[in-house]
């Protein structure tokens, strides 16, 4: 059963199918023992559904917990579940949603709620605590890192990521099974790996690190993530299958794998001043410099 | 007395956007023992939405440009108002600190031979901004955050700062805070705290600035005892969306104009040509056939006029609305479409497409984009020494937009990202070198941590008052309709009487609910910052009788050379915000030359 509660300022019609000018949102409110309540106010044109949360806020119940920052889809706060699919309130526009019905909202379900539509999201945090940071090699003579765009574009393709956590959130491995976050650190972590492996300057190796440490065989390759994101980043096809296909093929073979880094193009004279910094692979447990 | 925990350490940070984080790299550097504590979840601070670029002289597109050149152009831009000093500082430091960046693991956009490409923009002489695509704020973000985590530097999130404490000798050594989850107190001990909080934008309707851009460093440091400057100087960036309603003040890049967007009126009249003052006519082309070619050809043909500093082109639009030529939804057109291929629109401006495409539903690769002024930056902050970020309180630095000093009255864009590495920099080592310095305990008043504990919590006491986002409503179309863009003395007295009235209502707003994650009481301790800074915004404002830069009086609509030799300062004094005339540190003679004939 859900609550009902009409902004007082609307002419009294509490029912959303009594009134087309109307729309009501069904929000979660409390804990984990909350419950949906509905708001119901007038439509107003061109809004997405964080300004009418914004609404729900400021006209009936200024208690009402909400993270936002940017309203603009550049920051990744505003995440939660609108009509059961994960998703970004600031760029979800009223009109792209039924109407006639009220509109559900309800926090992430992959993490523990924390109050209203705010989520207790430090398991991310936690785990991006874990990722062997970037190791560059060695500045050309002439002081400048040498990187063609092309060598860089997938790269850059991951460091779209708002770290919305809309993937984290949707992740099957982990969405319903608490048990499995000791060992699969999700897909914006496997990405994070991914993106710092093909980064043409970087010199450690994480392909043992992303099976052992963040479980990267516990992915069974279901999209769910890349469906849900955002920035349109392919993580499954760019990120998560390759990064198994080098982990996994190379058979951790450090020729091959320097050979991956380094001779991805065939240019002779960037790939000979290259080959020239190439690191020795380190071998066993990265370490992370602190 | 309300209950607090209490953490000490030797470099508090307040912020952890660019500045912040960069500041925090440097003081654990050092060996300093550093906490930052934010307002939001880390990694999603105003700096993300920054589009453009980073502005640094380093010559890989155009050879001929260097630090004397983004000097002038920086000076030039802010109008001569600028501290010398840091407008040097910057323009000398900013290329090692993107050089830096990239050691870091940032990449960026990459030049046919491999080194970091930049890009044009208004008011830089030379295509001069590293970025990556029109993400760049997000990339320089990430890339302090993930050095940050991976030095194991210990941020505090979501909490927020409602008062600084002031040691025995009047030096300010910490901080208390609310932990917006809990909603219970917390006490930060310090020997240093940098405040890296960025703007101010909240105290405005329309504003490309986050929901955390309540100036809360500012109120601080005002708060405190420490001096603000230049308070009236705020940009209006020319290309905000101004529809549909919900996403106006949303930001466009000048990256649009940068890569060859031009400004049209309803008549399809590129009026930009009739809008260019005395003060730029010698570096800005005469006709479109000259400007057109200057995209390839800097040396011998001059900018066009849609590359004019910010605050040139920001009133350009406002006088073609104002004169009934604007586009329906009252704005000009921004128009890449007819002029860039759709393959080359959606790579340099990814994030634009995408935009309008969810947002407005338009395509920007056929049709021209709706746009208008929004507030966007503030110049005035802070009082700071250029080189350590060291404010006028023992004990508190600050840098990044919260800092005054560096744009003048008037920021180019591409200058904020590389103030707040530059700056953030030079404050964490400086906060850093003065907290290893001292010996002792951090001893703090536990009068002034009782203070700020009850104040907070009186909100709740009020019972059927002001709700807090009425009041932020009301706040914000004071300072929309009378301390905009355009002012004038009458409606300038007018806004200062209505915060009067602001005063008196901000003691009756109350909050409903418990203290667990409720927005309502973020919003009223926020409100406390934004009525502050807008008392001080509007006197600045009122007492500065010219147009310069960010501050347009359509009474006094000339510069005056007078008021381009002093600072605008802004103080506290019996619970009032006063102001004071001080003057402009003076440039020395070897830096006047590059602003002679020739240069």
């Amino acid at each position: 059963m859900t609550d009902t509660q009409t902004n007082a300022s609307t002419s009294g019609s509490s029912s959303p199918e009594a009134d087309s000018g109307t729309i009501t949102l069904r929000i979660w409110r409390g804990e984990r023992d909350g419950a949906f309540k509905d708001y119901t106010l007038p439509a107003q044109e061109g809004e997405v559904v964080l300004d009418v949360v914004h609404r729900v806020q400021a006209e009936i119940a200024p208690d009402l917990a909400v993270r936002w920052n940017c309203k603009a889809g550049k920051c990744g706060s505003c995440s939660a579940e609108v009509n059961g699919k994960p998703r970004l309130m600031c760029m979800t526009r009223m009109s792209t949603l039924p109407t006639g019905e009220p509109i559900t909202i309800s926090p992430m379900r992959g993490f523990p709620i924390m109050r209203d539509l705010v989520t207790d999201v430090s398991f991310n945090y936690a785990v991006a605590r874990r990722v062997p940071g970037f190791h560059p090699r060695p500045r050309e003579a002439d002081g400048t890192h040498r990187m063609a765009q092309v060598d860089v574009d997938r790269s850059q393709e991951f460091r779209k990521c708002i770290e919305c956590y809309l993937c984290q959130n949707v992740c099957h491995v982990i969405r319903d099974h608490e048990e499995n976050k000791a060992n699969f650190a999700g897909p914006r972590f496997v990405m994070r790996l991914a993106e710092l492996e093909m980064h043409p300057l970087d010199t450690l190796d994480r392909r043992r690190f992303s099976f052992e440490e963040f479980g990267l065989g516990y992915c069974n390759i279901t999209k769910c993530c890349t469906e849900v994101c955002p920035e349109g980043i392919h993580i499954t096809d760019n990120a998560i299958i390759p990064l198994k296909e080098r982990a996994v093929d190379a058979a951790y073979d450090p020729i091959a794998w320097i050979g991956r880094k380094v001779f991805r193009r065939p240019e002779p004279a960037s790939a000979a001043s290259v080959a020239a910094h190439a690191p020795e692979r380190r071998s066993g447990e990265v370490i992370v410099e602190n | 007395m309300p209950e607090y925990e209490t953490h000490v350490v030797d470099v508090l940070i307040i912020g952890a956007g660019g500045a912040g984080l960069r500041a925090a790299a440097e003081a654990t550097a050092l060996g300093a023992s550093t906490a930052v504590v934010c307002k939001s979840l880390l990694g999603k601070a105003h700096t993300v939405m920054a589009e453009g670029g980073v502005a640094a002289a380093l010559g890989y597109v155009w050879p001929e440009d260097n630090w004397k050149v983004h000097f002038r152009d920086t000076m030039r831009g802010g109008k001569m108002l600028n501290n010398w000093r840091m407008a040097q500082l910057h323009a000398l430091e900013s290329p090692d600190r993107v050089l830096e960046l990239e050691e870091w693991g940032a990449i960026f956009d990459r030049t046919p031979d491999g080194r970091i490409l930049q890009r044009d923009f208004g008011g830089h002489r030379y295509a001069r901004l590293a970025h990556v695509g029109d993400r760049t704020g997000l990339e320089l973000l990430r890339t302090v955050q993930q050095r940050a985590v991976d030095r194991g530097i210990e941020v505090f999130m979501e909490c927020k700062i409602i008062r600084l404490l002031h040691a025995p000798d009047g030096s300010v050594n910490g901080a208390v805070g609310v932990w917006r989850e809990t909603g219970k107190f917390v006490v930060f001990g310090a020997k240093s705290v940098i405040l890296a909080s960025g703007g101010v934008g909240k105290i405005y309707k329309f504003t490309s600035n986050s929901w955390e851009c309540t100036g809360d460093g500012q109120a601080l440091a005002l708060g405190a005892g420490a001096e603000l400057i230049d308070m009236e100087f705020i940009q209006f960036h020319p290309t905000g969306m101004i529809w549909p309603t919900s996403a106006r003040g949303l930001l466009v890049t000048e990256g649009v104009r940068g890569d060859g967007g031009i400004l049209k009126n309803r008549d399809g009249e590129r009026f930009m040509y009739n809008y260019i003052p005395d003060f730029y006519r010698a570096e800005t082309s005469d006709t479109i056939e000259e400007g057109d070619q200057w995209y390839d050809n800097k040396r011998d043909f001059r900018r066009p006029p849609e590359l004019l500093p910010r605050d040139e082109v920001a009133r350009a639009i406002n006088s073609e609305v104002k004169a009934g030529r604007g586009s329906p939804h009252g704005g000009v057109y921004l128009d890449i479409a007819s002029r860039r291929s759709p393959d080359y629109i959606r790579r340099r401006l990814p994030s634009m497409y995408h935009q309008f495409k969810e947002l407005a539903d338009v395509d920007i690769t056929t049709d021209p984009m709706e746009i208008g002024p929004t507030c966007h930056y503030i110049m005035g902050g802070v009082r700071v020494e250029a080189d350590t970020a060291a404010t006028t309180l023992e004990g508190l630095y600050a840098a990044g937009e919260v800092a005054a000093g560096m744009h003048g009255a008037n920021r180019l864009g591409g200058n904020s990202l590389s103030d707040l590495l530059v700056f953030g920099r030079r404050a964490g080592l400086a906060a850093a070198e003065r907290a290893l310095g001292l010996s002792g305990e951090v001893t703090l008043d536990q009068n002034e941590v009782e203070d700020a504990c009850i104040h907070a919590l009186s909100f709740f006491d009020h019972d059927s008052g002001e709700n807090p986002y009425t009041v932020h409503a009301a706040l914000q179309d004071t300072m929309q309709d009378l301390v905009g863009i355009i002012r004038t003395e009458s409606e300038l007295l007018t806004a200062a009487e209505n915060l009067k009235d602001f005063d008196e209502r901000i003691t009756r707003v109350s909050v409903e609910g418990h203290r667990q994650f409720n927005p309502g009481w973020h919003t009223a301790l926020d409100l406390e910052s934004m009525l502050a800074l807008s008392h001080a915004t509007t006197l600045s404002a009122i007492v500065r009788k010219e147009s310069r830069g960010g501050h347009t009086r359509d009474d006094f609509p000339e510069p005056d050379a007078y008021w381009g030799t002093v600072n605008n300062a802004s103080y506290i004094e019996g619970g009032v915000v006063k102001t004071k005339l001080t003057p402009l540190p003076e440039m020395p003679d070897d830096l006047k030359e590059l602003f002679e004939e020739g240069h």
